[in-house]
C-alpha cells in the first residue's frame, strides 16, 4: 500500500494563487489594503506577496490605515467598471468602515435601481487561536448575514479558499471573505487548485455523509466539526458535516436535504451564539421540517463575552472538536 | 488668484446663470409641489447655493464623475440630470431614475457622471477616491468630485480620504460647501481653525476659499482645481462660501438662524444678483432671460406631470436589483 502523499498546500497559499491567477486572466482586478504591496511586506501575513512586483504598483497598492478610505476607493473604482479586492487586515477593523460596507457597497445598486452595482470583494481575517484578545479575533459574520446585498463567504479548504476567491471576484456584487488566521497555515493538501476551479457562490458542500446527525458549520469550525466526526464514528454515529462555505445567502437545500435524512441539527459557529448565524440556521430548519425532527436543534457557539485573552479562558470561549463530539454523542444517545 | 485662463467668458457667465436658474426655479417648485401634497418626499433645500454646482459644472464633461449628499439636488441638475427621471423618482415611481428604489437622498444618473448621492454626512469623499483611482488606472483625464458641507469637513472619513488621495495623487477635487450651518449649528461653533481649506495644507495639497456665490470667483477656484486634476497634478480642497436661505431640511423653519444673518443672506441672493449684472454688462437682455426662465418652467411643468401619472412600483419589485440575481419568492 502506498502512503498517502504528505499535504503541503496550505489556505494562504491557496489564496495567494487565487489572486496571481484573478489578476494575470483581468486587467481589471485591482488590490488595495494597508501593507499589501511587496515594499511593505506583500500582506501582514503574506497573501498577497508577489503581487505587486508581477501586477505593478498601480494595481497592487498598499493604503494608509484608513479603512473607510480603503473602502470608499474600492467601492468608486468598482463603479467605474474595476473588480477591486480590498483587504480590511482584522475583521474587528470592518467596524471602523461600516458606513462604507453597509451604507453603501451593499446597497448601491439597489438605491440606484440597478443603474450601479458594486463588484468588489472585501477579504478579512479573524479567528482566535494567538491570544490576540478582544479586538483581534471576532467573528462578526452575522452582522453582514443580517444586510441584503452583501455577500459572506468562508473557507475551511485550500480548494474552497481558492474557488470561493475566485468566484467572489467574478461575482457582480460586493462578497466578504472571512479568512481564520491559525488554519491560513495548516497544510491540508497535495496540490494548488487549477486556474479553471471555481466554488459557486450559495452552494454548500457535504464534506462527510452520515445518517445520525448533521453539524451545519463553516469556517475554522468545520475543521473542528470534521475531526470530531472522524472521532464519533470510531463510536459508531454517523454524523453529516455540511459546510456552508457561503454564509450569507445561504444554502438552505443542501441543509433541508441532509436533515430530511437525519432528523438532527447542530449548528456549530465560533462567533458568538447568542443572535448568530446559528438562530437563522435553527429557525428555518424549525419551520420547514417541525415534524421530521428527532430532537430540538443545537447550537453550539463562541460564548456570550468579549473574546478573552488567558489561554485557559480562550479554550473556554469557542466550541472545539471534543466540545463538538461530547455535544454529538448527547444529541444521539 | 483667477489666472487669465480661468476667467469666466460672458458665454460661462450666462451658461452659469442657466443652471442657477434651472435650480432656483426646480427648488421653489419642490417645495410647492411639497406644500400641496401632490408628492410627499423628504427634502432638502439648497436654495441661495446654486452658484456654486453651476460654476463648477461650467468646467466639467459628461465623463466627470461626481459623489455628492442629500443637499445636492442642485449639484445633480447642474451637472445635466434630466428633469423627467429626477422628479419621477421623487414621487416614488418606477419611470424615476432609480425605479423609485432611491428618492431624492440616493439619485444616480451615470450617464451624465452623477455615480453616488450618500444620505450620509461625509461619504461622498471615501467613493470619488475610487472614482478618480479607476480614472488613473484608465490613463483617462477624467476627473471625480466629492461635493459635501462644512457639517462633514469633520467626519473622518472626509480626512481619511483627502489624505489618500493626497499619497496617491488622485485626480479629485474636494468641494466643501460652507453654507455656516451644518444641520443646525452654527459652523463656528462646531469647527476648529479659522478655515475648512486651511486643513489642506495639513496633507500637503492644496486648498482654497472662494465667494461660492460670486460666479466668476467660483469659476476660477473650480477651473483652475478641475485643470490641475485633468493635468495629472493632484487633488484640490475648495471651500465655496455660501448660504442656505431654508431649515436643514423641509419644515424646519430655521429659527436657530439670526434674523439679521438671514435677512442679508437673502438681500445678497446670488441668483437675481447674477441675471441683474448679465443685463448691467449686456451679456444678456431681460428679454432673453425671461425666455430661459420660461422655458425651464415649462420643462419643469412637463416633468411633474410625468412623474405623477407615472406607474408606481408593485411589491415583487423588492426582489430585483439586490443583487444581479433575483431573490428567490
Amino acid at each position: 500500500m502506498n502512503a498517502s502523499p504528505k499535504p503541503t498546500v496550505t489556505i494562504l497559499a491557496a489564496l495567494n494563487k487565487a489572486l496571481a491567477d484573478a489578476c494575470a486572466e483581468d486587467a481589471k482586478v485591482i488590490l488595495l489594503g494597508e501593507d499589501l504591496a511587496d515594499p511593505e511586506g506583500g500582506g501582514i501575513v503574506g497573501v498577497t506577496k508577489g503581487l505587486s512586483s508581477q501586477f505593478g504598483d498601480d494595481r497592487v497598492r498598499s493604503t494608509p490605515i484608513a479603512e473607510q478610505a480603503i473602502m470608499g476607493a474600492a467601492i468608486g473604482a468598482s463603479l467605474a467598471g474595476y473588480k477591486p479586492v480590498a483587504e480590511i487586515m482584522l475583521m474587528n477593523f470592518t467596524t471602523v468602515a461600516m458606513d462604507m460596507i453597509v451604507n453603501h457597497a451593499a446597497k448601491l445598486r439597489f438605491m440606484s435601481g440597478g443603474q450601479t452595482h458594486v463588484p468588489i470583494v472585501i477579504r478579512t481575517m479573524t479567528g482566535l487561536g494567538f491570544g490576540s484578545g478582544g479586538q483581534h479575533c471576532d467573528y462578526l459574520e452575522a452582522w453582514f448575514a443580517h444586510v441584503a446585498g452583501i455577500k459572506v463567504v468562508a473557507a475551511s479548504t485550500p480548494e474552497d479558499a481558492y474557488g470561493l476567491l475566485r468566484s467572489a471576484i467574478e461575482d457582480p456584487d460586493p462578497v466578504l471573505m472571512i479568512e481564520n488566521l491559525p488554519t491560513y497555515f495548516m497544510p491540508m493538501s497535495t496540490e494548488l487548485p487549477d486556474a479553471s476551479h471555481r466554488v459557486p457562490l450559495g452552494k454548500a458542500a457535504v464534506q462527510r455523509e452520515g445518517s445520525d446527525l448533521t453539524i451545519v458549520t463553516y469556517a475554522r469550525m468545520a475543521n473542528e466539526s470534521r475531526v470530531a466526526a472522524a472521532q464519533a464514528a470510531e463510536q459508531g454515529i454517523s454524523v453529516e458535516v455540511v459546510d456552508l462555505r457561503t454564509i450569507a445567502p445561504w444554502d438552505r437545500e443542501t441543509v433541508l436535504a441532509s436533515v430530511r435524512k437525519t432528523g438532527r441539527l447542530l449548528v456549530v459557529h465560533e462567533a458568538v451564539r447568542e443572535h448568530g448565524v446559528g438562530a437563522e440556521i435553527a429557525a428555518v430548519v424549525s419551520e420547514e421540517l417541525f415534524g421530521e425532527l428527532r430532537m430540538p436543534v443545537r447550537r453550539l457557539g463562541g460564548a456570550y463575552a468579549p473574546v478573552p485573552y488567558s489561554k485557559p479562558l480562550e479554550d473556554a470561549f469557542a466550541p472545539n472538536a471534543a466540545r463538538i463530539l461530547d455535544t454529538i454523542t448527547q444529541c444521539v444517545n | 488668484m483667477a489666472t487669465k485662463s480661468y476667467v469666466a467668458s460672458p458665454a460661462i457667465l450666462l451658461d452659469i446663470y442657466r443652471r442657477t436658474a434651472l435650480l432656483k426655479a426646480n427648488d421653489e417648485r419642490v417645495r410647492k409641489v411639497i406644500t400641496s401634497g401632490k408628492i410627499a418626499m423628504v427634502y432638502y433645500s439648497y436654495r441661495g447655493q446654486e452658484v456654486v454646482p453651476a460654476a463648477l459644472s461650467a468646467c466639467l464633461r459628461d465623463d466627470d464623475q461626481l459623489c455628492t449628499i442629500y443637499r445636492g439636488i442642485h449639484d445633480m441638475l447642474a451637472k445635466g440630470f434630466p428633469l423627467k427621471e429626477m422628479w419621477a423618482e421623487f414621487a416614488g415611481r418606477t419611470t424615476g431614475s432609480c425605479k423609485g428604489k432611491g428618492g431624492p437622498m440616493h439619485l444616480t444618473f451615470p450617464a451624465k457622471g452623477i455615480m453616488v448621492t450618500t444620505g450620509i454626512v461625509g461619504s461622498s469623499a471615501p467613493i470619488a477616491n475610487g472614482l478618480g483611482w479607476a480614472a488613473q488606472l484608465d490613463k483617462s483625464d477624467r476627473v471625480a468630485v466629492a461635493t459635501f458641507g462644512d457639517g462633514a469637513s469633520n467626519i473622518g472619513a472626509v480626512h481619511e480620504s483627502i489624505n489618500l488621495a493626497a499619497v496617491w495623487n488622485l485626480p479629485v477635487i474636494f468641494l466643501c460647501q460652507n453654507n455656516l450651518y451644518s444641520e443646525h449649528t452654527a459652523y463656528k461653533k462646531m469647527t476648529g481653525g479659522e478655515t475648512i481649506a486651511g486643513r489642506a495644507a495639513g496633507y500637503g495639497i492644496p486648498g482654497v476659499r472662494v465667494n461660492g456665490n460670486d460666479p466668476a470667483a467660483m469659476y476660477a477656484a473650480a477651473a483652475e482645481a478641475v485643470a490641475r486634476a485633468r493635468a495629472g497634478e493632484g487633488p484640490t480642497l475648495i471651500e465655496a462660501m455660501t448660504f442656505r436661505f431654508h431649515g436643514h431640511n423641509f419644515g424646519d423653519p430655521g429659527e436657530y438662524i439670526p434674523k439679521e444673518e438671514m435677512a442679508a443672506a437673502l438681500a445678497a441672493d446670488p441668483v437675481p444678483a447674477l441675471r441683474a449684472r448679465l443685463i448691467a454688462d449686456g451679456i444678456a437682455t431681460e428679454d432673453e432671460l425671461s425666455a430661459i426662465e420660461t422655458e425651464i418652467e415649462a420643462e419643469i411643468d412637463a416633468a411633474v406631470e410625468f412623474a405623477i401619472s407615472s406607474p408606481w412600483p408593485v411589491a415583487d419589485d423588492l426582489r430585483h436589483d439586490v443583487f444581479a440575481q433575483e431573490i428567490a419568492r
